[in-house]
């Protein structure tokens, strides 16, 4: 057993944390007051070749491995979880085109992402389903040389600035999960009317709209798999994507205790630094292992999906476990920095307010341990 | 055109720093190293030039432990061809290192054009390397750089001196120059540069391999330690609008015969 990383993932590791240093967190307050969409990080990013790691070497991609892809998440979202919002999402949308699209669907839809600056959006989310993922009500209607889509996405992120969404709809809702299909749409097609964006709570940087596709026609060639198929590439695509998010919780986690640290030792009451009081030893403590635990799933949640191995429990452990952490350690950085930790002066606040999406979006919490359980008692 | 730089690997600027027990040195084993900064700025330099030169070969080089080569790896991640590592421990002095680079930049078969490095390292702030490294090399050199501008074979530089001027000296190459904050931005080593850069050609050289013995030190270390704590700071109350002006006098006074700085 290995547990070290290798000299060119700590080479990666490095360029990224340097980058979230320099380049995300000088600017992440600012962005996230003002909701400013972080297209200039995002772009900086991609050029490093920090964005999209999910695309294979054939297409262009740089042939990353998952734990190459989370490594790069966690420090990318120790920069900001809410600029790691957007640039996730690329990943989440175009790694259904890498596990059910075909060579030609991979070579048109993906490699243009590694030859220029593209943004891309997953749309599952409805409405009036969240969770239910199954449930879905987006129709895909076979139109003779094309498919027709109709229907509300809600929540989608990066909508108001995608090149390309990922689209999931039925092509029949009575026949439920069997219905469920995913086509590839692009950004400009006639028929897609996007939202107004959310004002949100956290990730406030990252742009989240309603989107309605009105009789919006694409070629049948951009059918992932065949009709019926889609829940299938979907399921296949959470396993690789819950450590991916998993992986940013783990990013601000990590990031509020080094923040706690620090001022641990500088804030003085009682006559010495916090950081001697017991009570507050024991907060930093539990971070450091929640941390630890947290990572180490993340890692082998992601170490799974490269050996090919079916990962589906251990990702859920990965994405709870490290999203929960990371809503108590936000929530403990606080507590430390007491009333400062209050106020928008200081930035444990917007970690604490950040750390809640990510026990929500890619499944919450709780369905998180429905899956666990499944698992475990079938 | 064949381009040397000259980098160094220093402590990260956030490592916490232990003399040993014997003060010869400080603790290395827990130290993460980064190139230092002001290398940087010498890197990039190198491959503007090359950017300007397609056929310009950048070469870095480095003395110092095997046990990391992350700077060697950063600079041919941002884009230099090759590198050359001479084995030798952390802590040799100013005139034992130039020697090495000389003695790397022999062995490496190719006549420097132009060697740049950086105008000190962050470690020892010794600000010696690149000047010894020039007149072992014979060559003329020009320190403290914020500006170059290569015209066939002479370079125009720009270096600061006291008071924010600048100076501006041309200088014929082959050339050895020392940069400083300010002579360029550093790119970032981007993730297809830290892949390609696994393919690049290091060569690595022993100390007697590029003819440096223990004889050739001349500098000791022998008391390393952290310097004293600073006292608390002071604080003046001076909410009271009345009693504004006399606290005021008090600070500029101590400022004067305590901290000196007026
Ligand atoms: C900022 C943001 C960005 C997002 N980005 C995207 C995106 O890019 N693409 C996309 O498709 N979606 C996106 N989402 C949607 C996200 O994935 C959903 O919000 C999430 O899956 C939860 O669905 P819901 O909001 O409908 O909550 P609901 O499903 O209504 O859940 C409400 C509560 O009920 C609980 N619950 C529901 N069912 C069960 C059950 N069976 N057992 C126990 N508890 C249950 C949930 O855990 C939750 O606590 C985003 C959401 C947000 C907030
Ligand atoms: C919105 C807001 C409104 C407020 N309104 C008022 C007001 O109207 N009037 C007023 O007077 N004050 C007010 N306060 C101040 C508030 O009461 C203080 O913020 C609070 O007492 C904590 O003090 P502190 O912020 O200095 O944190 P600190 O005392 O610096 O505490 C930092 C951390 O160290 C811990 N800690 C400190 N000492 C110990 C110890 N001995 N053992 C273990 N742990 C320790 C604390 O629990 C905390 O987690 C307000 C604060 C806020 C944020």
């Amino acid at each position: 057993m290995d547990f070290s990383l290798t000299s060119e993932q700590r080479e990666i590791r490095e360029l990224a944390l340097k980058f979230a240093r320099n380049e995300m967190i000088p600017l992440a307050q600012k962005y996230d007051d003002e909701g400013t969409y972080p297209k200039d990080v995002f772009k900086k990013a991609w050029e490093l070749g920090l964005i999209n790691t999910c695309i294979p070497a054939e297409y262009g991609g740089s042939g990353f491995s998952s734990v190459d892809g989370i490594i790069i998440g966690e420090c990318l979202a120790y920069g900001c979880m809410g600029m790691n919002t957007s640039f996730m999402a690329n990943d989440l949308a175009l790694l259904p085109i890498v596990i059910g699209g075909n060579d030609a669907q991979k070579k048109k839809f993906l490699t243009p992402f590694t030859t220029e600056f593209r943004i891309a959006s997953f749309a599952l989310t409805e409405p009036g389903n969240g969770s239910d993922a199954g449930g879905i009500r987006t129709t895909i209607k076979d139109g003779g040389d094309h498919w027709i889509i109709n229907g509300d996405k809600m929540w989608i992120t990066n909508a108001g600035y995608a090149d390309l969404f990922v689209v999931y709809g039925t092509i029949d809702p009575a026949l439920k999960h069997k219905g469920i299909s995913a086509v590839i749409v692009e950004g400009k097609t006639p028929g897609i009317e996007l939202g107004k964006k959310e004002d949100k709570m956290g990730h406030r940087s990252s742009d989240t709209r309603g989107v309605k596709f009105n009789n919006v026609k694409v070629p049948k060639e951009n059918m992932l798999g065949k009709p019926g198929e889609g829940w299938a590439i979907a399921m296949s695509t959470l396993d690789h994507s819950r450590p991916l998010v998993a992986s940013s919780a783990l990013g601000g986690a990590q990031h509020a205790m080094d923040l706690s640290i620090q001022y641990a030792k500088e804030r003085v009451q009682f006559g010495v630094p916090i950081a001697k009081h017991q009570a507050v030893q024991f907060m930093i403590a539990e971070m450091g292992m929640k941390i630890e635990a947290a990572r180490l799933l993340v890692h082998k949640a992601a170490w799974l999906c490269d050996q090919g191995e079916r990962n589906t429990e251990v990702a859920s452990y990965a994405k709870a476990f490290a999203s929960d952490s990371c809503m108590q350690i936000t929530t403990d950085a606080v507590q430390i920095y007491g009333g400062y930790g209050y106020s928008k002066e200081y930035p444990v606040e917007k970690l604490m307010r950040d750390a809640k999406l990510i026990q929500i979006y890619e499944g919450t919490s709780q369905i998180q341990r429905l899956v666990m359980a499944r698992e475990l008692l079938k | 055109m064949n381009i040397f730089v000259c980098v160094k690997q220093v402590p990260d600027t956030e490592t916490k720093i232990i003399p040993t027990s014997d003060g010869s040195f400080i603790e290395t084993a827990s130290i993460k190293w980064i190139m230092n900064p002001y290398d940087e700025f010498a890197v990039e330099q190198a491959l503007l030039v090359k950017a300007a030169n397609p056929a310009a070969n950048v070469t870095v080089i480095r003395v110092g432990s095997v046990k990391d080569t992350e700077a060697l790896r950063t600079a041919m991640a941002m884009g230099a061809d090759d590198a050359a590592l001479v084995e030798a421990g952390d802590n040799l002095d100013s005139y034992s290192i130039a020697k090495a680079l000389k003695g790397a930049i022999e062995k490496s078969g190719k006549k420097p054009d132009i060697v740049l490095a950086g105008k000190q390292a962050i470690d020892d702030d010794a600000l010696q390397v690149p000047q010894i490294l020039a007149e072992m090399l014979g060559l003329p050199s020009v320190s403290v750089i914020v500006g170059f501008e290569l015209n066939g074979s002479t370079v125009k530089v720009k270096r600061e001196i006291e008071g924010g001027a600048l100076e501006v000296y041309e200088v014929a190459t082959p050339v050895v120059l020392a940069a400083n904050k300010g002579l360029n931005t550093p790119r970032y080593a981007s993730l297809p540069g830290i892949m390609k850069a696994k393919k690049k050609p290091m060569a690595q050289y022993s100390l007697a391999d590029v003819g440096v013995s223990d004889a050739d030190r001349r500098v000791k270390y022998s008391g390393f330690k952290l310097p004293p704590e600073k006292p608390a700071g002071k604080k003046f109350d001076a909410t009271d609008a009345a009693k504004q002006k006399e606290v005021v006098a008090q600070v500029v006074g101590l400022l004067r015969t305590e901290a000196k700085v007026l």
